[in-house]
């Protein structure tokens, strides 16, 4: 399909070389598995591949034909039409990672002032050009704790206000770092919405990192500063995972003493996608700059003195470390931290402040509102952002079912990770939540507890 | 004129997008939980456009020119994956909806599934992997979960020929094992002699990139897995180079058990400037209840009536998340339109060309530039990128070719080539592009004895000249000025 | 290239002064030069430390290479040059002076007969650029 040669060329192209015919060139594979014939239809033109693309497209809800208050990690926010328009562009699409600096200024400034607002929104000295997402963010936060202390420190204490798939993709990542161990979350047995006493108490000696959400998986916003101090004191580091949104509104983790800030940067003008790709925030004090995985740019001069930016620091690096590097992430978001960062340049400090504050105030009202239908209770007892914990009067999958036939995304079951949670619903809300559609979800619980 | 960074452009003030006030009653802010200020830039909507579309300007890409950038894959990305991508169908859908409210979604990833499972010969496949790295990271710990659940935990080594990919021992290393390598012979192939001292009852895997990073396939390759096995081993596949076998050979069939897709080099979805990429990862019927998870199966069967309903299951001893939600979804869009469009002999059309491209290069070039593995390439192929004759190293020939408006190849790796140059055209590129990079890489030879300053000052024409590398890292600026909080 | 006929060598690149039971170690010239500019250095023992024959005590890094630099014989650290971390350069200008790395008390002096005199080292470095 997008193979350009006529007959002719080809022709051609294989009396240069010397053999008679294409297939002439795989001899290496061994006979009998050469050329199988694949089971695949056979090609379609672009108009018949859209069809049938748009048809499988239409067999999604989209959340934005629907009225959403789910969660629990990825937010549906507006997205200026300039995002899209400048990150379409095939210079910065169809470009590769900038290992030629001369010609990948492009790439290379951007990813620069990418790190520069990331740094600035967490109150932290530095941030890498990006990682995967934010669980894997999450989990190379506790590699590179583990790599502070050189293997002595073999256990991290880590929040049950964590978002879960962090914490499995934690668990996942570690399986080979001997007597690695978690303390702290629920699968430890631990109540799943306690708060920062507990964590405090199991931390120790041979503690590497504390690790917190902020707010947390529960929408909670907690002051973390006590809970760095005791950290700090037994010598650990304190990662905090970030809504980066909110910290549009919220002091920072840097104002908390955190060494480490890492999350999930989708709010921030990345569409939903179904999951993918996101972006992983992984921000850090100047003095681990050099534990610090993924990419970093660096600002120089060319020969002739001018500004000009440079991929740096690659000694650390897989492919120079090789196996004695501490991490082997080699590809970094590229596309998408240039989309959360032209979506930071035009909302600005303004505008920034602004969406975090409509989240703010819309979900309060959502919960008031909720708060006063009988049967349902918001069991949250501190600050929240934008998301909150609803005590419901049944099983939330029976609820949502419900909210479902009357154009409703209900909020997270939280059963799901946590079996101790039974009937607490997660529900979120942002700017793009009108009063209108949080009264229409308050009538509808309403409904659904009479039926 | 460098471009001035967003803060530097900032003017107090100004708003580049409003929104809407409240229409809820405004709630009480936690006073004692609030920042102090936000140091973040303040543009209007046009000065952001100018800003990156200056940008964007500085940038090589493959819309622009020809891109052979070996192991990198660097073929033209189709404009219509993009748009599907954008579909609101699949763009605008939240990962944690009601199943049956994303079921397109679910039957695209399902079918993505089958479809690789069909292309490379193995029997399972999880999307989830975010990245070629990633997918590795994953296939060594499913490798590690395969040996631990038979008990048989003393296997700690992992083979890495030398001929590989560079993330391979960091993936191996993250994973607990302990990295060893094995020498490329004369042929460009594993050196079997070598590899035999290496096969015992310490050994977990091989890491094998075929075709390796000489643009070469494995010879030796049912040899190598055969003595891998014998010895109680699993052979991973980096399936970083598989756009050379698409639809010629079947990595599962040759009995490769475990291999990482890159959907970012072999089908076609946009680089990004570094990401986001997507790995999955494909294994046999063995390795299959290690997959990570969750990945999509028929969760009730249909009927004359009804579809399937589609849904996430966990593999039964699955090595668990490796990441958020299901993987790079927006990619899988992209790849799935990719497959759909070539078609089961598009795609081994499209191998066969990849091959023709990098052969025919190979031997336009081979007489100036010594090319030290000279059998027939797959892919692409190495060459050294400079002559006994003349101070001139790969590093002034790439920077040269820049000031052709022709993005280098890969140099210096692999590192078993003095100065490589490493060459990979695509199956993309029409013979006219070809012939033209071949004139240009003619005329640099030439200009190479007759204006060796030429080369060294390289280039002259691109947005920056050569940049202190040292400056960067020994001052370590790493953000730009901003105002304090 | 510079190789001073007072020092010993290792076959990773590091020199010993040994005066009495101590030994002062750097890496060498050619191994600067292998890996061009540098730009970082770091210390993994401090003073005090009982290091092993062997036992990886810094790490140096330039833009396009890493290096790990092993105790070329067994003792307790005594010292370390506290300017290097600041000063990585001088890897680059002065290998055998000003960017001694470690001082160690040798705990086995007849280790030291392991390890090549200049004239061997100088052989060896032959090797290897070819």
């Amino acid at each position: 399909m997008f193979v350009p040669h006529t007959e002719a060329e080809r022709d051609e192209m294989l009396k240069t070389i010397g053999v008679e015919q294409i297939a002439d060139l795989f001899t290496d594979i061994p006979a009998n598995y050469r050329f199988p014939s694949l089971n695949i239809p056979a090609g379609l033109t672009e108009m018949e591949a859209a069809a049938e693309l748009q048809e499988l497209a239409q067999g999604n809800e989209p959340a934005g034909e629907l009225i959403s208050f789910l969660g629990a990690g990825a937010y549906h926010h507006y997205i200026p039409a300039a995002v899209n328009s400048i990150v379409s562009r095939g210079e910065f699409l169809t470009a590769y990672t900038p290992y030629q600096p001369e010609i990948a200024q492009g790439t290379l400034q951007a990813i620069f002032e990418y790190q520069s607002l990331i740094a600035a929104l967490t109150g932290m000295d530095v941030s890498n050009a990006s990682h995967y997402d934010g669980a894997t963010a999450a989990a190379e936060a506790v590699v590179m704790a583990y790599h502070h202390f050189r293997g002595k420190r073999s256990k991290i204490v880590l929040s049950p206000g964590v978002h879960p798939h962090y914490r499995a993709t934690i668990r996942t990542y570690m399986q080979g770092y001997a007597d690695f161990s978690i303390a702290g979350d629920h699968e430890e047995g631990c109540d799943p919405l306690s708060g920062t006493e507990s964590l405090a108490e199991r931390i120790d000696a041979n503690t590497s990192l504390v690790m917190v959400q902020y707010p947390d998986f529960f929408g909670r916003i907690y002051d973390f500063t006590e809970l760095v101090k005791t950290a700090h004191a037994a010598g650990a580091l304190v990662a905090v995972a970030v809504n980066p949104l909110s910290l549009a509104l919220l002091k920072t983790p840097g104002d908390f003493g955190a060494d480490i800030v890492v999350g999930e940067g989708q709010p921030l003008g990345i569409p939903l996608s179904f999951g993918g790709p996101y972006l992983g925030i992984f921000a850090t004090k100047k003095e681990y700059v050099r534990r610090l995985a993924g990419r970093l740019v660096g600002e120089t001069v060319d020969q002739d003195g001018r500004r000009a930016y440079v991929l740096t620091l690659t000694a650390r690096e897989q492919h120079i470390r090789r196996e004695k590097a501490t991490s082997n992430i080699c590809t970094n978001q590229g596309l998408i931290a240039l989309t959360s960062l032209v979506y930071m340049s035009l909302l600005g400090k303004h505008g920034l402040r602004q969406v975090a504050e409509l989240c703010y105030h819309k979900a309060h009202y959502a919960a008031e509102q909720i708060n006063q239908i009988p049967g349902f209770s918001v069991c949250i007892d501190r600050p929240f952002f934008h998301e909150f914990v609803v005590c419901c009067p049944k099983p939330v999958a029976e609820i949502n079912a419900a909210l479902l036939d009357e154009g409703i995304l209900g909020g997270y079951d939280l059963e799901q990770d946590y079996p101790a949670l039974q009937n607490r619903m997660l529900v979120a809300v942002t700017e793009l939540n009108s009063r209108h559609e949080i009264d229409v979800l308050v009538e509808a619980l309403k409904e659904i507890t009479h039926a | 004129m460098p471009e001035p960074t967003v803060f530097e452009l900032s003017v107090a003030g100004r708003v580049g997008v409003r929104f809407p006030e409240p229409d809820v009653p405004c709630a009480e802010l936690p006073a004692a939980l609030l920042r102090d200020s936000l140091p973040m830039p303040e543009l209007s909507e046009l000065e952001v456009v100018r800003h990156f579309t200056h940008l964007s300007t500085l940038n090589y890409s493959i819309d622009k020119g020809f891109y052979p950038l070996g192991s990198c894959t660097m073929k033209y990305n189709p404009k219509i994956n993009e748009d599907m991508a954008k579909l609101p169908g699949f763009a605008d859908i939240h990962p944690l909806q009601p199943i049956e409210t994303v079921q397109g979604a679910l039957v695209l990833m399902y079918r993505l599934q089958e479809m690789l499972k069909e292309i490379s010969g193995f029997s399972a496949v999880s999307l989830q992997p975010a990245a070629g790295a990633h997918g590795e990271l994953t296939g060594v710990l499913i490798i590690r979960a395969y040996h631990h659940a038979r008990n048989d935990c003393a296997r700690t080594r992992i083979i890495i020929p030398d001929s590989a990919h560079g993330t391979n021992p960091a993936s191996s290393a993250m994973s607990g094992f302990e990295v060893v390598n094995v020498r490329t012979d004369a042929n460009g192939n594993v050196d079997l002699e070598a590899l035999k001292l290496l096969c015992d009852d310490r050994l977990a895997g091989l890491m094998l990139t075929n075709p390796n990073t000489l643009g070469l396939f494995e010879q030796n390759i049912l040899q190598v897995i055969e003595m891998v096995h014998a010895a109680g081993g699993l052979v991973y596949g980096d399936g970083a180079n598989l756009n050379a076998l698409l639809g010629a050979a079947r990595p599962g069939d040759l009995g490769i058990d475990v291999m990482h897709f890159n959907l970012h080099k072999t089908f076609s979805t946009p680089h990004g400037g570094g990401g986001p990429g997507s790995g999955p990862v494909g294994v046999n019927e063995s390795l299959a209840e290690y997959l990570p998870g969750p990945i999509v199966a028929v969760v009730e069967e249909g009927d004359d009536e009804n579809a399937p309903l589609y849904g996430f299951v966990m593999p039964e001893h699955s090595i668990g998340r490796v990441k958020a939600f299901f993987g790079h979804f927006g990619m899988m869009v992209r790849a799935y339109t990719y497959i759909l469009m070539n078609g089961g002999d598009g795609l081994r059309r499209i191998a066969e060309y990849a091959v023709l491209n990098a052969n025919y290069l190979m031997a336009r070039l081979k007489g100036v530039y010594n090319v030290p593995y000279t059998r027939r390439c797959m892919h692409e192929f190495v060459a050294e990128g400079c002559w006994k004759d003349v101070d001139i190293h790969a590093l002034d020939i790439a920077k040269r070719l820049m000031d052709y408006d022709i993005h280098p190849p890969t140099n210096y790796f692999p590192l078993i080539v003095h100065e490589a140059l490493m060459i990979e055209p695509t199956e993309t590129e029409d013979k006219q592009t070809l012939d033209a990079f071949a004139d240009v890489m003619l005329k640099i030879a030439q200009e190479a004895r007759e204006t060796p300053a030429l080369l060294r000052e390289a280039p002259h024409n691109a947005p920056t000249r050569r940049l202190d590398e040292v400056k960067a890292a020994r001052d370590l600026v790493l953000c730009c000025w901003f105002p304090e909080q | 290239m510079n190789i001073p006929v007072d020092l010993i060598y290792t076959q990773g690149d590091e020199w010993s002064k040994i005066e009495g039971d101590t030994a002062t170690v750097g890496i060498t010239d050619y191994a600067q030069e292998q890996l061009s500019d540098v730009v970082f250095v770091e210390f993994l023992v401090g003073v005090g430390d009982v290091v092993e024959k062997g036992q990886q005590i810094a790490t140096v890094e330039s833009v396009k290479a890493a290096a790990e630099v092993s105790a070329p014989v067994s003792g307790t650290v005594t010292a370390i040059n506290e300017d290097l971390p600041q000063s990585p350069e001088l890897v680059n200008k002065d290998s055998f002076g000003g960017a001694w790395m470690i001082r160690l008390q040798m705990s086995n002096e007849a280790e030291t007969k392991a390890l090549m005199d200049s004239d061997a080292y100088a052989q060896y470095v032959q090797e290897r650029s070819h």
